[in-house]
């Protein structure tokens, strides 16, 4: 196939800046599923919950989603901790969680989703503001700025957190939680209290992936689901636990997806990240930067 | 029991339920009826890996589609014989097209088996968890590759047109209802049976310590992949009547995610050690959102459902035959 050397690399552009997002999409499993070993699949749900609220208070009042975003961390931060208080009190403390605990998250998955349908109905949303619709051209290659700033705001989200957990006490406790439990103990640290913290940031991180993912494209309930193959696919790609793997797998799918749907169509590509996931569990099933 | 005296038990019941439909003399009673059955099977089938093994399947939409696709696709060649086949092999083709149901359900349920055991074979050897995603995005690949395949109608949909009257049972929906109930039998009996066999002891041992139990012999990824096609045929099985039964399928209502739930949410409410679990919860959920979808709305029984899941998940943990279990322990011993 003879490929217009133009058209390749503004596809390039286009997935290596939808990678940065799906970065952020990912964050929150990469916390929750990475380093708690939480298997929390109702994390694309909570990402449309942002949305949502992105819509509602954008079309209200008129204030910029990201800034919305910002605004309700603390609210879906304290969303967060609440799941998993119920998860530990009901699941993990007796040691059930890989058949009920599941159930759960599918359960809250699915009650997410239908409230939301029941809400809004099943139109699509998207939201208002200045620099959805137009572009930067920068030395001939075109950057969307809807992607752009999505693109920008996912990678600060992404850099904040990978100094929060390399450089705080906390912060490597939550890295530590999953490996060796006693050991925090011994340091007189509650292990629960720092997965309920863990969690909490994991769920908060949604917030903000919810708003640049109603940026970049209008949303309907039931989009959540294309997402959860994504980002266990680049969760599992990356290498569980690891915040840089997740970075460059997540930037990996983009610019094949994008590559896939600028040359095969774009009904092809939620079967890419299926494909890469299954790859990863054939083939190398610690990803690429795991242990 | 013994199991001939089950499966006559089976008969019986059955027996007794089709003619006392016929007697009521209803077409809605069938065709709601026919939802509860498949939703029995489809629970049942859940549970011989979810509930049996403790490996959680959420794709189980996907495999009830690959069932109604297979259908759909055999209709479709029947429906175009003469311009897929060369001349030479027609006259044959057209004595074996179109295949009668029966024969469409254990093509479906071979299908759906295989994609299982593949899926099995490639994310059953890490830990369990790996299967249950892997199962959930097998659901949207498959239906992507069906909204991309015109050839069975892809985003558009399409239609099957069943016979009006069928001899001996007279309308077809009857004789879709009969082989709905077979099926029951069938997939009970299976779940039975394997609950009382060496294989479900392999199960079980699975569920409660993997590691354990690969220690001391069990072959364990042999024993997973049993399940997994097992369950996966029985699914696709129950999906390869539907196309007829609807009329006309596209791939938003043939993967629909209430399949997936529903068929985790019966065995979970039921309780799901047991072969009674998943048809008691079928039945109660199955009927209760028939009754909801006439009385309020479909958006809102699917709620129902997801909160019930929810609840029991939650507060016990073994679901109505968990809880039937202990108040009968409680009764014997004062």
């Amino acid at each position: 196939m003879d490929i217009p050397f133009e058209l390749l690399i503004n596809a390039i552009i286009a997935g290596l800046l939808l990678g940065g997002f799906y970065a952020a999409v990912t964050v929150g499993i990469s916390i929750s599923f990475g380093m708690l070993d939480i298997v929390n699949i109702a994390h694309p749900a909570f990402i449309l919950l942002g949305s949502y609220i992105a819509y509602v208070i954008n079309v209200e009042l008129g204030v910029d989603p990201i800034v919305v975003s910002i605004l309700v961390l603390p609210a879906f931060y304290a969303l967060g901790a609440f799941v998993y208080q119920v998860y530990y009190t009901s699941f993990e403390k007796y040691g059930q969680e890989s058949l009920r605990g599941l159930a759960f998250f599918f359960g809250l998955l699915f009650v997410t989703e239908v409230c939301l349908l029941l809400v809004f109905g099943v139109d699509y949303r998207s939201v208002d503001a200045p620099y959805i619709g137009s572009t930067l051209a920068l030395a001939g290659f075109e950057f969307p700025l809807r992607l752009l700033i999505p693109c920008l705001v996912a990678l600060s989200l992404f850099a904040g957190l990978q100094i929060f957990l390399s450089r705080t006490f906390i912060g490597r406790a939550i890295m530590a939680v999953s490996q060796d439990p006693l050991a925090l103990r011994l340091l007189a640290v509650d292990p629960t209290r720092i997965k309920r913290i863990a969690f909490g940031i994991s769920i908060a991180t949604a917030s903000m992936a919810g708003a640049i993912l109603i940026i970049i494209q209008p949303v309907i309930p039931s989009v959540g689901r294309d997402y959860i193959g994504r980002i266990f696919a680049i969760c599992v790609l990356g290498g569980l636990g690891s915040l840089p793997g997740t970075l460059i797998a997540a930037l990996l799918l983009g610019v094949i997806e994008s590559i896939t749907s600028v040359f095969y169509g774009p009904s092809w590509a939620p079967a890419v990240s299926f494909g890469i996931l299954l790859l990863t569990l054939a083939v190398r099933p610690s990803g690429l930067l795991g242990r | 029991m013994r199991t001939p005296v089950f499966i006559l038990v089976q008969l019986a019941v059955a027996a007794a339920l089709f003619l006392t439909f016929r007697f009521i003399n209803n077409d809605y009673v069938f065709f709601a009826g026919y939802t509860v059955l498949q939703f029995i099977v489809l629970s049942t089938a859940w549970n011989i890996l979810g509930g049996y093994c403790g490996y959680v399947n959420f794709g189980s939409a996907g495999f009830f589609a690959l069932g109604v696709y297979s259908s759909v696709f055999f209709y479709t060649v029947s429906q175009s014989l003469d311009e897929l086949v060369p001349e030479s092999v027609l006259a044959p083709m057209q004595a074996i097209f179109p295949l009668p149901l029966p024969v469409l359900m254990i093509i479906g349920g071979i299908v759906a088996g295989l994609v299982g055991l593949g899926t099995g074979y490639l994310t059953l050897r890490l830990r369990g968890v790996f299967f249950a995603i892997a199962t959930l995005a097998l659901a949207v690949v498959l239906q992507t590759f069906i909204v991309n395949w015109s050839f069975v109608g892809g985003s558009r949909g399409a239609y099957v047109i069943p016979p009006n009257e069928i001899p001996v049972f007279g309308p077809y929906i009857q004789f879709l209802f009969f082989l709905m109930l077979l099926l029951v039998i069938i997939s009970l009996t299976c779940a039975r049976l394997i609950e009382r066999s060496r294989l479900g002891y392999g199960f079980a041992t699975i569920r409660d310590d993997e590691l354990a139990a690969e220690a001391c012999g069990v072959p364990t990824l042999r024993l997973k992949l049993i399940a997994t096609t097992l369950s996966g045929a029985l699914m696709g099985m129950a999906g390869a009547p539907f196309p007829f039964y609807i009329g006309y399928v596209e791939p938003g209502s043939a993967f629909d995610l209430s399949y997936a739930v529903n068929s985790i949410a019966m065995p979970m409410i039921g309780g799901t050690t047991s072969w009674a679990g998943p048809l008691i919860g079928a039945i109660l959920l199955g009927t209760l959102q028939q009754v909801a979808t006439v009385t309020i709305s479909s958006a809102v029984n699917l709620l129902i459902v997801g909160m019930l899941l929810i609840g029991f998940v939650i507060v016990a943990p073994n679901g109505i035959v968990g809880l039937w279990q202990k108040w009968v322990s409680r009764r014997s011993s004062p």
